[in-house]
This record gives C-alpha cells, structure tokens and sequence, in this order.
C-alpha cells in the first residue's frame, strides 16, 4: 500500500478515458482543479485544426450555473451590465460582471434556455457572488458545473460534422443561437459559441453521455479531419480572435490584493457591454462617474512589427513607460505580431504609435527589441466563416 | 489606346506581387497572362470533378511572411495551414518516421541508430547556421560585387562580415558546404543510410544534379531556409490549393487599382531608342508603358520575346548559356481512399508530411544515372504529399488528392522529344514503385495527371519544366542570378526589368523576386519604396 495519499490527486472530467487515450504526447495542466491536456500531439498542428479542419477542446471544467425563478432575468440584469432582456429565448449573449465598484469580476456567457430560465457559463467559480446578488430576487441558482459535461467543436468542417451526428439543420443555426437535440436518448444542447473566432459550436450534454459522444464525434469526423485540441492550442486561436482571458488580461476584482489592480469595463475596452439604460446593475454608479470622470487605463490592440511576441513587453511612448502587455502570439493565421496592452490615458487610442520594449532570449543571449506598434481597433483575423449563416460545409 | 505606367508579363506570384507593390505605389499596372486563368506554376486546378490539385508547385514554405503581412494576404483569404510529419518507406518493410516534436524525433531516429540519433543536433545546427547566412538576403537586392556605389560597397561589406564574423574554422565550413553535395555534407553526421536519404531528398528537388554532385547541399538549403510561423524549416499547406497564394495575390494587386489580363501573349518587347515601350502581344493588340518587367524566365525573357537586336550580345550569350535544365514530372492522382504503406496505420500522423521511398543514397545516385543517360529514373525519388489529409477543401470527405513530384525526368528522352508513350513509361516507373509498398494504391487511382518537363513546359511555360526557372548552383546564385552583372533585376534595356524565380533569391513560391524587383523599379522612379524590409532573423 502506497503511504502517498490519492486524495490530492487532480480531478478528471466526464471525457477524461477519451481525453487520455488522445493525449499522445502525454502533456497535461491543472486547470480549475482538473487535469487537461496542454497539448494532444502538437500545439501548431493542434491549432491548425481550429483553422482548417475541426479541433475539439474538453470545456467541462468550466463553472456552469442555472439561474431559474420567476425573478431571473430581473436578477441577471442587476447582476451583470448589459440588457438581459436583448437576449431572446434559445439565444446565448457574452457579458461581464462587476462589483459595485464598476471593477470586472469575470466575463462568461448567458444561455437564455427558457421562460425564466438561464445558464451562466464562467471562467471563475462564482457561487458566493451569485448567492449574495440572490437577496430580494425570487431565484434559485444552482451549481451545475459537475452535472453538465462540454466539448467545444471549432473549426471550418465543425457544422458538417455535428450534423452528421444528428444535429438536424444545424447549419441554419445563426451565431449565439441555441438548439436542442437528443444524444442517445439523452438531452444535448448546442450552441453556436466559442473561445476560437472561427465557425465553432459548443455541445453540453449530461457526463453519462460524454464518452459515447467523444466516440461518436471522432469517428464520424474522421473524414473532416477531426482532431483534439489542448489548451495551449485554443490559447493562440483566442489571442489572434480578440478574446480576453480572466486571470491574463485583467485579475477577478474580487480576488486582487493591491490596489488600482482591478479594471473596469471601459478599461478593457468593453463598454459596448454596459447599458445605462437599465435601472440598476452592480457598478452603475461607479461606471457612470468614472465615464464622467474618465478612465485611468485602456485597453490596447496592438500590431506590433517584427515576429518577436511581445510577451510581458512594456509599452513605451517616446521614452515613458505608459503600458504592459497581457497577452501577445505570432498569429499563425493572420500573419500578424499582436499583442494586449494595458495603457495608462490618455494614451493608447485606435491609431497611436507605441513602442514594444521586447526582451527575448536565444542561447542564453538576451536582447532588448524596441518594436515601433500601432494600436489597431479590431483583430487582424477574421473568419468570414464564423457569421455566415448557413453556416459553410468546410 | 492601352496606356500604362507598368506593364508585368506573367501572372505568377512574382508577377503578382511586383505588380502590387506597383500599384500599392501608385502606378497603374497592368499583368499580362497567356494563359486563360492566373497563377504560373502556383495553381488550384480542379481536374477531376471534386478533386482540386496543386498541379504544379505543391507545398509552401518559403512565401516570405513580411509580403504575407504587409499585402494582407489572409485578408484576401490566403490560409497557409502547416502540416506535420513525413516518412521514407523502406524496402525491408520498416519506414523512417519525422516528426516534429523533437524529442519524439529523437527516439525515432535512435530506432535506427542512437548514434545518428545524438549527431542529429549537431547536423541541425550546422545546417541553421547557414540558413541564418542566407535568410536576411531574401528580401534583398544582392550587392554588386564590381560596382563602387556607396550601396553596393556597404551591402558587401555587410555580407563579407556576416561570413568573417564566423570565425576561421565555421568560416571554412561554411565555404565548403556552399560547394560540397548533399551526400558528402550528411555522411560527416550520419551512418544509416535511410536518414541520409530522408534528408538528401530537399538536396536534389527541382535541380538536374545527383545527391553526390557538388552544389547540392546549398539546394538542401534552400528547401530549409523557409518557415512557417517562425518554425524556420517548417513546411505547410495553402488551404485550397496553391492558387490560393495567386488568388490572394490578385485581389491584392487589385485593391490597388492593378489590372489582369488573362489570355494576353505577348510577342515581343516594345523597344524604342533603347527605351522600354511596351509589349505586343500575338493577337496583335499593343499595350504601351515606359516599365516593362518580365516574369519569364531568362531564357524566355531575353531569347523569345525581346528582340536580339536591342540586347548587347553577351546577354544573348549568356541567357543561353544560362542553366536551367528539366529534372522533374509530376503525377497528381485523385484518390477513392487513403493508400497503406508497409502496412502502416493510415491515420499515422507521418501520413500528413512528405512521404517517400528513396531508403538509399545509392538508390538517388542511381535514379540521377537514368537523367544522365537521357531517360527518366526507373526507381525514381518521389515527394509525395496527400494535402486532403491536412486541408479537407482538396477532395471529397473520405477521398484523397495525391501530390506526386517525380524527380527525375529529363527535358529530351535520350536526345529527342518526349512521345506520348515516354509519358506512359514514365507514369508506369511512378505507379510501380508506390504500388511496390502500398499494395491498394493502384485500385484506389481514380484519375491521374501526368506531366513531363514538356507539359510543364508547354503549359506553365517554365523552359524545359525547370520549377526554379534556373539551376541554384552557385554560379546562378546571388550576384550571380541570373547573370553576372545583371542580378539586380535591371537588363540593359532601361525600363525592361525582370522579377521571376530566375532572379535572387531564386525559386520556390517566396514571392521575394517580385517584391525586391517592384523596390528597384521605384527606386528608379524615385518613388517612395512600398517595398517592407525583411523581419530580423535571430
């Protein structure tokens, strides 16, 4: 008998048997308590299936919550900043969240399934948050991160081959919409959603049908080029789309120690995200003095030149340090150098030029690269495939 | 009256991308194409209803990424999707896997010898050290070694001091791996003959040259010295087929204002008082413009649509003494399912790379001997390539497109033209050889294109089917590409330019010979250069 305890073993998914058997090259990270796959074979070839074929990412550690009661979508839109009421039945609508000092939380997805009924999809667990936002609200929220099992299905061929098992019409699905299916006699829900910026679904289903759906999935992909993908792979797909990623671009408000660590919505270049329109949401009165007031960061795309990633770059302007990069890839697709900055006002608006302080090493030789950038108002990449509805064969 | 400002002969990715930075200057540019659709050498053809094929050019490695950025080719739908894997099937039933991940590779290599296995970083480091010698002169216009302007002066200076910054002893390494053969370079690292033949392969493809004759190794370097995001070596698909690259090239040429003009074959080159006036085409129709830059290869260039009398006679002598000789076919087969090679699971990632069955030097040297004796290689060397494995817009779900690169063939069959029987020959010694470790394939052929240097030649245009319109020794290289004295893109016409693979840098789909042609012609024009500088290569 082992004197080593298996109780601090990290937990596995409802796909995990699957997700082993794939994991060639045996590569694996901690994420939310779960083990995942970094990569399965090879991050590039791994990416290159988002783009090209279909890449399939095991999403089931995300934090899933059912919010239902004759109040819920009055108490989704006090919890987050944009119009629940502008999300229609079987639709899916992004947001973020604030404290009541307008400082972001998280960002994640609302799935409006029904008559008073939603599910919130979050990066971040937010048990505690949601109970206390419960008070006065004739809701019930409950935690069905372990009862709702979740693959993302991305990629040029990922419509074909959903439909092949079984999702009738899937095709005319337009983005941000829903569809319910059965898997196995079992309910299975898709959504035209996903972290890649590419025509891309997700499918949720109960973990009892999880493996049989892997199987399924991969078996009838094979001729579309089906292949796993691991969070490495889905981490430079989402860089190159624009998406923003708690914990890399900004820190959970409630989590930040320091202060002036938190950002606001505007901050990180979300605002189209918050609606003054509505009565009341967590961090109105902050958001509406600092839109007053103005902000003290903005948040910067930026096309950086060279092919040296500006990680963990200071952003300068002239000789000032006004800026840090979050997050930055050589976009494989767009061919482009980008980075996330966060950059002190007034700087950083669409047009300004900056400068990248790289330092990269090569040989244990280290280089400083000054990188003249530009901060750009959208993402180079865009699939055309990702709003096309119906959506393309491959 | 067809009045331009430039004229561009020749709708391939250089033409193209001459043509766009061109426009992008603010010329109006016309490219002038004889054939009815665009693209040269780098084409999608759908041949076979539902099957599209690279039928000339087939993978891309070398399309330089500040052209890719700076045109916005992925705006344009360009994709480039990288492939992994490749294998050499051997005789004995085993096979020589490569793969991507190093240490992976690392125990495959071991599988056949540790020792081999162990010099492999050694070999990799050598070779990347001259890949880092040539790769900043890509985007570049070579420096003239006999001129005395402060360019050409800073530029050698700058290029003799990249080599002596080396140090005596990689300095004499270096020198002689610029002359020494692909065979002689991988026997100092290796022992196992399937590993050298496995990498000897780049060191022949597209040259009329043996695996034991000298030059080879620089070609080897050629094939190396490209990149796919970065990975320097690394090789990928452009989804949709390498039209796509000419597609996306087009659009942007045309965002600019540029015009094409399909079916336009041009006869000869306007020359008035020595100036470049335009081109007539052989329909009769004029189209006039004071720049005129040629996309042909040299051959083409200065012995059929210029005429002799406007050239100096040593350009004469030396575009026909230029080398540039037909070393390879191409078969492209539509495919009903995947084939099985030495029994090999069909889902095996190596399947997606560049497969082959040359377990030999000796095999190589051999298939090199029937080129010299005037016919094609009866075992020859095969880059085959199933892109439908990677990019699933090539064939039908289930079905497969094949790329077959068929080295070597040569441009005469023993002193005469080739007959449609030598084509059935040599279509034969290519089946035969796959059918020899893959025992389904034939049944699984469902149409076959076959083409011998006289198809690529009478269809693409390239002189004898030479893909690099010009051998890459190093008496065509450089200051040297495509003459001495004439390698930085002007000829002795003033206005006449050429910007084809037969220029510095030299073949493959790079598109730098465009684009370093575009920035001397403005130059000339005193333009603003729209022309970006190569990225650091560190």
């Amino acid at each position: 008998m082992s004197d080593v305890s298996r109780d601090t073993m990290l937990l596995t998914t409802p796909f995990h048997s699957r997700v082993e058997a794939m994991c060639n090259i045996n590569d694996w990270g901690n994420w939310m308590g779960f083990t995942t796959p970094n990569a399965y074979f090879d991050v590039e070839l791994e990416y290159f299936a988002i783009r090209s074929t279909t890449g399939v990412f095991d999403l089931s550690p995300m934090n899933k919550y059912r919010v239902t009661g004759t109040d819920a979508q009055r108490y989704l839109d006090r919890l987050i900043t944009r119009d629940v009421s502008k999300i229609g039945v079987n639709r899916v609508g992004y947001a973020i969240w604030c404290d009541d000092n307008g400082q972001v939380m998280d960002d994640g997805t609302i799935f409006h399934l029904g008559e008073q009924d939603y599910r919130i999809c979050s990066y971040q667990r937010a048990d505690d948050w949601l109970a206390w936002n419960t008070l006065g609200f004739d809701v019930t929220i409950e935690n069905e991160s372990d009862t709702v099992a979740g693959l993302a299905v991305q990629g040029p061929t990922s419509c074909t081959v959903l439909t092949l098992l079984g999702c009738t019409d899937l095709n005319q699905l337009k983005p941000f919409g829903i569809a319910h299916y059965t898997f196995e006699g079992l309910p299975m829900m898709v959504s035209r959603t996903g972290f890649t910026g590419d025509l891309g679904y997700e499918v949720w289903v109960p973990p009892e049908s999880a493996e049989a759906l892997w199987d399924q999935l991969f078996e009838l992909g094979r001729d579309y080029l089906i292949k796993p993908i691991g969070s490495h792979a889905l981490e430079l797909a989402r860089i190159e789309a624009g998406f923003l990623q708690a914990n890399v671009d900004f820190m959970p408000a409630e989590e930040v120690v320091r202060v002036g660590r938190t950002r606001s919505p505007f901050e990180l270049g979300l605002g189209w995200l918050v609606d003054f329109n509505k009565p009341l949401f967590n961090g109105r009165s902050a958001l509406l003095r600092e839109q007053e007031k103005g902000s003290r960061y903005r948040f910067a795309m930026l096309d950086v030149q060279g092919n040296k990633p500006a990680e963990h770059s200071f952003i300068l302007k002239g000789k000032k340090q006004v800026g840090t990069v979050t997050s930055a890839a050589w976009c494989p697709t767009a061919k482009a150098n980008i980075a996330y900055a966060q950059i002190e006002m007034p700087h950083g608006a669409v047009g300004d030029e900056l400068v990248a302080e790289i330092y990269y090493q090569r040989e244990l030789h280290w280089t400083r690269l000054l990188a003249p950038c530009k901060v750009i108002d959208a993402p180079i990449f865009k699939s055309p495939k990702r709003w096309q509805t119906p959506a393309p064969p491959h | 009256m067809n009045q331009y400002d430039a004229i561009v002969i020749g709708a391939g990715h250089n033409g193209l991308t001459n043509g766009a930075y061109l426009a992008k200057a603010g010329l109006k540019v016309a490219v002038l194409e004889r054939n009815p659709y665009i693209g040269g050498a780098t084409v999608s053809r759908e041949l076979h209803k539902g099957w599209w094929y690279s039928n000339c050019s087939y993978v891309s490695s070398l399309l330089r990424p500040e052209i890719t950025r700076d045109l916005e080719l992925p705006r344009h739908g360009l994709q480039v999707v990288s492939f992994g894997g490749g294998a050499t099937f051997m005789r004995n039933g085993d096979y020589f896997g490569n793969y991507s991940d190093h240490d992976r590779h690392y125990r495959e290599l071991a599988r056949h010898s540790k020792r081999d296995a162990n010099a492999y970083d050694r070999y990799a480091a050598d070779t990347s050290l001259q890949t880092k010698l040539i790769r900043p002169y890509l985007l570049r216009t070579p420096p003239d070694p006999t001129s005395m302007r402060p360019r050409d002066l800073r530029d050698l200076l700058e290029f003799a001091r990249s080599f002596m910054d080396l140090g005596e002893e990689k300095l004499l390494d270096t020198i002689k791996f610029w002359t020494a053969s692909v065979g002689d370079y991988l026997n100092e690292y290796f022992e196992t003959d399937v590993i050298k033949a496995h990498m000897a392969g780049s060191g022949i493809i597209g040259t009329a040259l043996g695996v034991y004759s000298p030059g080879t190794a620089y070609v080897l370097l050629h094939h190396y010295m490209g990149d796919v995001d970065g990975n320097v070596g690394a090789w990928g698909f452009a989804r949709g087929g390498m039209g796509a690259i000419a597609d996306a090239l087009s659009k942007a040429f045309q965002s600019y204002g540029g015009e094409i003009v399909c079916d336009a074959n041009v006869d000869e080159i306007i020359v008035k008082n020595g100036l470049a006036a335009g081109v007539a085409l052989k329909d009769g129709k004029e189209y006039r413009a004071p720049i005129v830059v040629s996309n042909l290869d040299p051959k083409r260039t200065f012995l059929d649509i210029t005429n002799p009398s406007d050239l100096p006679k040593d350009v004469v002598k030396k575009a026909r003494n230029f080398k540039i000789r037909g070393s390879s076919g191409k078969l492209n087969i539509a495919l009903d399912g995947l084939p099985i090679f030495n029994g090999m699971d069909p889902r095996n990632r190596l399947m997606a790379g560049d497969l082959h069955f040359s377990d030999s030097l000796e095999r190589q040297e051999r298939a090199y001997d029937d080129w010299k004796a005037g016919t094609w290689s009866k075992d020859p060397y095969l880059d085959m390539m199933i892109p439908s494995l990677t990019d699933p817009t090539m064939a039908p779900p289930g079905k497969h497109m094949m790329s077959v690169f068929v080295q070597y063939a040569p441009p005469k069959v023993e002193g005469r033209e080739w007959t449609d029987e030598d084509k059935d020959g040599f279509e034969k010694s290519v089946i035969d050889q796959i059918s020899n470790y893959s025992p389904n394939f034939r049944d699984l052929i469902l149409h076959c294109e076959t083409r011998t240097p006289r198809e690529i030649e009478a269809e693409v245009g390239l002189t004898e089917g030479n893909i690099f319109m010009g051998e890459l020794t190093f008496d065509q290289l450089l200051f040297n590409r495509p003459f001495p004295g004439y390698a930085q893109y002007r000829t002795p016409i003033k206005g006449m330019y050429m910007c084809s693979s037969g220029t510095h840098p030299g073949g493959g789909v790079m598109a730098a010979p465009g684009a370093n042609a575009a920035r001397e012609i403005l130059a000339d024009l005193k333009k603003p250069n729209t022309v970006p500088g190569g990225y650091a290569d560190d």
